[in-house]
């Protein structure tokens, strides 16, 4: 049977077909006569047409008769979402940006048979330049520092052989065949690794309870229920590197004495299911996973359980509660689930990036690790940089970067040059990081005390026509929506926050509700069953501390600053600027404004629905709001 | 679409592949959860008989089955439409205005959120982040997804599933 | 499990190591207030409202939260008091409150007392609060806007009973209790036990009110109304008018009933030794015939309810006697209406039970005789308690009276029937004379008594070994059944009461709330009173009572013969869960 070759049984095979892979992948690295074409196939590229730019390239690749010279690989994730469809050529390492299928043929014409690379298609900085070497030159690239997303982008997911290439493995053959289990939670332990899904608790010393517990059954259970709006750090792991976070769980597996996985997706991320399911396939078939992993006695199998839409299943208890089959209510902790979790059995949950810095700190050794990021905060971080930004999309960075750097230096700031508001860290438990904190080196304990988290790593970037009262609204809804239900001050509690917050925007604000939200905010804070609940109200909390005369001013004035909410807020044509150019009438869904040549532009009142696209459509600033 | 009897043959071919779904899980660890993603698979949605169903096989009260479904967003116990649109309100399609593509969509159907045309061609939804936050504001129809979408364009993204 | 040390509001305790928070303060006097938790039923934190502040980064709910060593404690910090004051707040904004109508006002509401314990005096957080249908039932009514979503009543439903026909519908704020696809309770396998209403900590679960038909009855000239009531009834309705939790207050009661103007006051308990003549007849008689066994008393309601639901297979065991009451009310529409020259046409009879499925019970197709329902009307202990108050009755002073002729005397055995055991043991008493042909000694069989999920026993009797069970609860009894089912136990006869502790905690009696509930034994206090009245009564034996030995002599002839037969036994078929929508 075709799996039993596969088979490998013995640290010395899988040396064996490490070694022919990194023969192999030698273009992506270093030099080499093959070209490697590598593009990427999931998530924004894939929605912008990446597949028929494989297909188009695959034809001509084959019809050229050059299969052997020539590699065409889909990958993960590249980062540079924003310039999608990405495409990377090596080992010339030259990036082409926004690819249509059309392009093709030019690409493989100039550059692959001409060895002439194709500029107009080179990736595009913040000040317009275009730069060929984009992974070696672009801003957005060169101060990164790939930990976790280390394959991404680099390997093609679905082949296990191409991550044992890249080193794949080693790190669990390691620890199976040299260390014992206590050595394995050391490490951790020594490497001060932190949880990177929200409130960064030690992993070794979770590792540690766990591994304490007396019980036969464990469970190693991996986080992978991205639910933060804005954030998409994991899922990108999923889909570019999935054997990552695979090895780790094994080695955590080792480490506690448990057999069993279970990866916890959202039904939301097909992609990333079936890559892992296929990876998963793989690794059992090459033995890395199942019974005697590399002719040890240890077994480990890992199955993969979604979820079914409900943001709370990332709290680990009721993630537990899920993958047992019932409302994915969370549970009063203690018992923690080191303890007591998955099936009543002592279970350790870790989020997919954690998983993926495992084989590497095993790898690296743990000085290497530690001698990245900050005192408290060891190593790198991903953040998912969205919003009002340049160039959208995935950057690791060491902690203690300063937001500054991530949003001017790498992502290139803010489209048409408006004015930086906030960023928003983590998502609805997180709050916002008003300008004057812009220089803050990012770490858990600094998100912290400025009233942020660091959750799993979305970063939302606001500009000046972002409300912050709106802004926080719409976390608040998010949270009311997500509530489980259970506990009191989360059912109820958010909803009333809500209501207030919805009475402000909508200019029936009183002084009081002020007051109001801040003993509740304060309350729910104290008092919710579960760490969702806990911080709920945190965006409340942190737009009341940065931005409070924002909300006094829909209080007091019954005017939204930002223009952004609809009940209060009025366009209107400024006459003196107005350059009769028609575009906003043009765009106005509802015909609700008049004008022409000749005749002065104006809104009707009655019909405008208040949506702003005039107020953005106008490229003279013409149109304005009260 | 599944209707509420169990017994003609159609009826009878969705039901053998309940059953074999759940045979398939049935020693599994936490069975319910699996069990209810593919049987929307096979019918499209949860309808009582196959909620009752499932608790029967399964040996677990109906109302166990309904808490679970009606506490998940993923699982519908309507009928939804051909083409499923999912607006996206994560927080980066939110900043950069997804609602007012929501709101053209809701004008444009003439339905809300939660509804389906009658024609039963479209259903509208608002979703959490479809991770296309690059593509931001992201509308994902079926499998399909549109990025940075304006309501301008709402029209003829729909006129792709109009025959 | 060790002891632990730990400090409370600046007090050192020494407590055992497997307490929680909350137990620990009730040892240093110490008041934690609680909504959400019911000892061993409902353990899951989520009203907030116990919350202490253990230095944690976030208050800890008491009721949940085991000690450990060296943990300090304080009850009672500004960020506590606070806190527990907002959640109840907010509670109470989503709360129906319409306490002036709300039977549970100033009497039994959790919510009500404990809004006054911590001084809630305004409402800073009033929004949208949900509005719901009143869903009425046959014997329950469920008023989700009175619901503050403790979860009592699905844990109780789900844990205790096994039922598990409500469950937290959907999800945050529009969380509801409910059954599948928003059916009505009757639509379901509800048994109908009223074990929800019995922890619900407000209004929102009740039974069905009957009292103004009753009214209607005794108010109507034409009328013969009879009433009898349970044996359960006795021994917990003083503390609806605040006597001490235990006292059997029958000659009260008798009282009580005769003020209120019914006709004719008899004791179910007459009943009760009419069901042992024909169960312990169809026993031996099963026993000898070789008929289906084990044999199931069919007592309760509940019980049959839910086996026809979920063990049709064990149809055949369950005893074909019709429930005390049901044989009495068949008895009181025949032989009495006979013997008082009555139109039976004419006869109301009106039971007051522990137990709401009893009214249930009384619409059976198979509850009649000629066309002529056994029973008429069932009202609940309760419900009697609010006819006594609706017409100023001072129950406290009233002097004792006694059942009226000529059922007025009626056996210790009948009256343990509202314990757990009770059958079994009154079963047992008559048994052992019949298959010994003489009167035997033994009276008291201690270990089918207490409060044991399922207790099992072996008697030696006559000539014959008889291997007995007991099961109340339902979840008991599906772990008994299960048993019998695999093969595990081979069992001759079975016991089963619907609701844990068997009549005297069923879903019809006076409401005691967790602060009673956590920290006392409601239904032990009861069965002591049951056993008090036994122990008190001159005939222990069913065949002993001289009313019975009279009815069989003058009307019903043998014990199992076609008389009896024709009035005093029933069958049962198997009932689908859902059954409207196939």
């Amino acid at each position: 049977m075709a799996d039993c070759n596969r088979k490998i049984d013995n640290v010395e095979q899988l040396n064996e077909i490490r070694e022919r892979m990194k023969e192999k992948l030698k273009p992506r690295f270093e030099e080499g006569a093959a070209i490697h074409i590598l593009l990427c196939g999931v998530a924004g590229c894939l929605s912008t047409g990446s597949l028929k730019i494989y297909e188009e390239m695959d034809r001509l690749i084959k019809e050229s008769g050059k299969e052997k010279d020539i590699q065409l690989v889909s990958t993960g994730c590249m980062g540079l979402c924003a310039q999608g469809p990405l495409m990377v050529v090596y080992p010339d390492r030259v990036m082409y940006t926004h690819v249509k299928p059309e392009d093709v043929e030019e690409i493989w014409n100039s550059h692959i048979l001409g060895g002439k690379p194709v500029e107009r298609l080179f990736a595009t900085e913040s000040d317009g330049r275009k730069v060929a070497h984009a992974l070696d030159e672009h801003s957005f690239y060169t101060k990164q520092l790939k930990i976790a997303l280390k394959n991404c982008g680099v390997i093609n997911p679905l082949s296990i052989e191409e991550f044992i290439g890249v080193d794949g493995y080693k790190a669990l053959a390691t620890v199976i065949k040299e260390m014992d289990p206590e050595e394995v939670v050391d490490l951790i332990k020594a490497s001060n690794l932190r949880g990177r899904g929200g409130a960064g608790f030690p992993t070794g010393t979770k590792w540690a309870f766990a591994a304490s517990q007396l019980e036969r059954k464990k469970f190693v259970c991996c986080n992978a229920d991205e639910g933060d709006p804005g954030a998409f750090m994991d899922r990108s792991v999923l889909e570019g590197d999935p054997h990552s976070v695979l090895e780790a769980m094994a080695i955590a597996g080792y480490a506690i004495g448990s057999d069993q996985g279970y990866i916890y997706v959202r039904a939301e991320y097909p992609v990333a299911v079936k890559t892992l399911n296929e990876a998963i396939k793989q690794a059992r078939e090459y033995g890395l996973l199942g019974k005697k992993i590399l002719g040890t006695d240890f077994s480990f199998d890992v199955e993969v359980r979604l979820g079914a839409g409900a943001f709370v299943c990332g709290e680990e208890t009721a993630l537990m509660t899920s993958i047992e089959g019932n409302r994915g209510e969370p549970k009063p902790r203690p018992p923690f689930p080191a303890v007591k979790g998955l099936f009543g059995q002592p279970t350790i949950l870790n989020n997919v990036e954690t998983y993926a810095t495992i084989p590497r700190i095993i790898n690296m050794g743990v000085a290497w690790f530690n001698s990245i990021g900050t005192e408290g905060s060891k190593g790198t971080k991903v953040f998912a940089v969205g919003g009002k930004i340049r160039h959208t999309g995935l950057v690791e960075v060491p902690m203690g970067t300063t937001l500054q750097d991530i949003v001017f230096g790498m992502c290139g700031g803010i489209p048409k040059d408006k004015a930086f508001k906030a960023a928003q860290t983590g998502g609805p438990s997180g709050g916002c990081i008003p300008a004057i904190h812009l220089d803050t080196p990012i770490d858990y304990e600094n998100l912290i005390a400025l009233g942020s988290m660091m959750g799993s790593g979305g970063l939302i970037v606001m500009d000046e026509d972002t409300c912050m009262v709106d802004l926080a609204g719409f976390f608040l809804h998010f949270t009311v929506d997500e509530s489980c239900g259970k506990c009191t001050p989360c059912r109820i509690g958010t909803k009333r926050m809500y209501e207030i917050l919805s009475k402000i925007t909508d200019g029936k604000g009183e002084v009081e509700d002020v007051d109001r939200l801040n003993v509740l905010a304060r309350n729910i804070k104290n008092s919710a069953l579960c760490g969702l609940g806990q911080t709920a109200p945190n965006p409340i909390i942190s737009t009341l501390r940065y931005f409070e005369d924002e909300y006094m001013a829909h209080i007091l004035e019954k005017t939204c600053p930002a223009g952004v909410c609809k009940s209060i807020t009025k366009f209107f044509i400024d006459k003196e600027t107005c350059k009769h150019c028609g575009i906003c009438k043009k765009h106005c869904p509802v015909a609700a404004i008049s004008g022409d040549r000749k005749t002065d532009f104006v809104i009707d009142q009655e019909a405008c629905i208040k949506c702003g696209e005039c107020f953005k459509r106008c490229p003279f600033n013409s149109v304005l709001h009260h | 679409m599944a209707n509420c009897c169990l017994e003609n043959s159609e009826s009878k071919a969705l039901l053998d592949k309940l059953d074999e779904v759940i045979d398939k899980y049935k020693d599994t660890a936490g069975p319910l959860i699996p069990i209810l993603h593919e049987a929307q698979g096979i019918y499209g949605y949860l309808p009582f008989e196959v909620q009752l169903h499932i608790s029967e096989r399964l040996g677990i009260p109906l109302a166990d089955v309904y808490g679970v479904v009606t506490f998940y967003t993923g699982f519908n116990t309507k009928p939804k439409g051909k083409y499923v649109i999912n607006v996206c309100l994560g927080t980066a399609c939110y900043v950069k205005g997804s609602e007012n593509i929501l709101d053209r969509f809701k004008t444009t159907l003439g339905i809300d959120i939660g509804d389906c045309t009658e024609d039963q061609i479209f259903s509208l939804e608002a979703c959490r982040c479809i991770g296309s936050c690059g593509l931001a504001p992201a509308v994902m129809i079926n499998d399909d997804v549109y990025g940075n979408v304006s309501p301008d364009d709402v029209e003829s993204i729909l006129a792709n599933y109009q025959l | 499990m060790r002891n632990v040390n730990i400090t409370i509001d600046g007090m050192k305790l020494n407590v055992p190591g497997d307490y929680t928070i909350l137990q620990a303060a009730k040892e240093a006097n110490i008041y934690i207030p609680t909504l959400c938790f019911l000892k061993d039923i409902n353990e899951i934190g989520c009203c907030r409202m116990c919350l202490v502040d253990t230095g944690a980064k976030a208050l800890q709910a008491a009721c949940v939260t085991p000690v450990v060593e060296g943990m300090n404690i304080n009850t009672h910090t500004p960020k506590v008091v606070e806190a527990r004051k907002v959640n109840l707040e907010l509670i109470l904004s989503n709360h129906v409150a319409r306490c002036q109508t709300c039977y549970r006002s100033w009497t039994s509401c959790e919510l009500q007392t404990l809004a006054n314990k911590l001084g809630v005096d305004q409402e800073r957080f009033s929004g949208e609060a949900k509005k719901y249908d009143i869903d009425v039932g046959i014997s329950i009514v469920r008023d989700n806007n009175k619901c503050i979503l403790c979860r009592r009543c699905v844990s109780v439903c789900h844990n205790r009973q096994t039922v598990g026909v409500i469950e937290a519908i959907g999800r945050g704020f529009d969380t509801h209790i409910g059954s599948p696809f928003e059916k009505s309770l009757w639509e379901t396998p509800c048994v109908n036990c009223g074990q929800c209403i019995n922890v619900c900590p407000v209004g929102a679960l009740r039974e069905c009110v009957d009292t103004d038909r009753v009214w209607a009855a005794l108010n109507d000239p034409t009328k013969h109304v009879v009433v009898q009531t349970a044996p359960a009834v006795r021994a917990a309705i003083g503390e609806s008018f605040g006597i001490e939790m235990g006292t059997p207050v029958t000659g009260k009661m008798v009282s009580a009933l005769r003020m209120i103007g019914f006709d004719r006051v008899f004791d179910t308990n007459t009943g009760a030794d009419l069901t042992i003549m024909e169960e312990a007849t169809e026993l031996i008689d099963r026993f000898r015939s070789g008929g289906k066994l084990p044999m199931i008393t069919s007592c309760s309601p509940g019980w049959i309810k839910f086996c026809e639901h979920n063990f049709p297979e064990f149809l055949p065991n369950l005893s074909s006697c019709k429930s005390p009451h049901m044989m009495f009310g068949a008895i009181i529409k025949s032989y009495y209406a006979k013997k008082m020259d009555i139109n039976p046409e004419d006869i109301v009879v009106v039971s007051v039970m522990p137990c709401t499925a009893k009214k249930f019970e009384i619409k059976r197709p198979e509850m009649h005789v000629k066309g002529l329902r056994d029973v008429d009307v069932v009202i609940t202990t309760r419900e009697l308690a609010n006819m006594i108050n609706d017409i100023g009755i001072d129950f406290v002073n009233l002097p004792d009276d006694n059942f009226d002729d000529p059922f007025g005397e009626a056996s210790g055995a009948g009256v343990i029937f509202g314990a757990t055991g009770g059958v079994m043991e009154a079963a047992l008493r008559t048994a052992a004379d019949i298959l010994s042909g003489a009167s035997t000694d033994a009276i008291e069989y201690e270990e089918v008594r207490g409060f044991e999920g399922v207790k099992m026993a072996e008697y030696k009797v006559g000539d014959v070994v008889l291997k007995a069970a007991v099961a109340h609860g339902l979840a008991n009894a599906r772990k008994l059944l299960a048993k019998v089912k695999a093969g595990e136990v081979d069992l001759q006869f079975i016991e089963i009461m619907a609701c844990p502790h068997g009549c005297i905690n069923g879903g019809g009696q006076p409401i005691q709330g967790s602060s009673v509930r956590n920290w006392g034994e409601v239904s032990a206090l009861r069965a002591k009173a049951l056993y008090r009245e036994d122990k008190k009564s001159y005939y222990r034996k069913s065949h002993n009572n001289p009313a019975i030995k009279r009815l069989y002599k003058d009307f019903l002839g043998m014990a199992g013969g076609t008389m009896a037969h024709q009035l005093l036994h029933t069958h049962y078929k198997e009932r689908e869960k859902y059954p409207e929508n196939k």
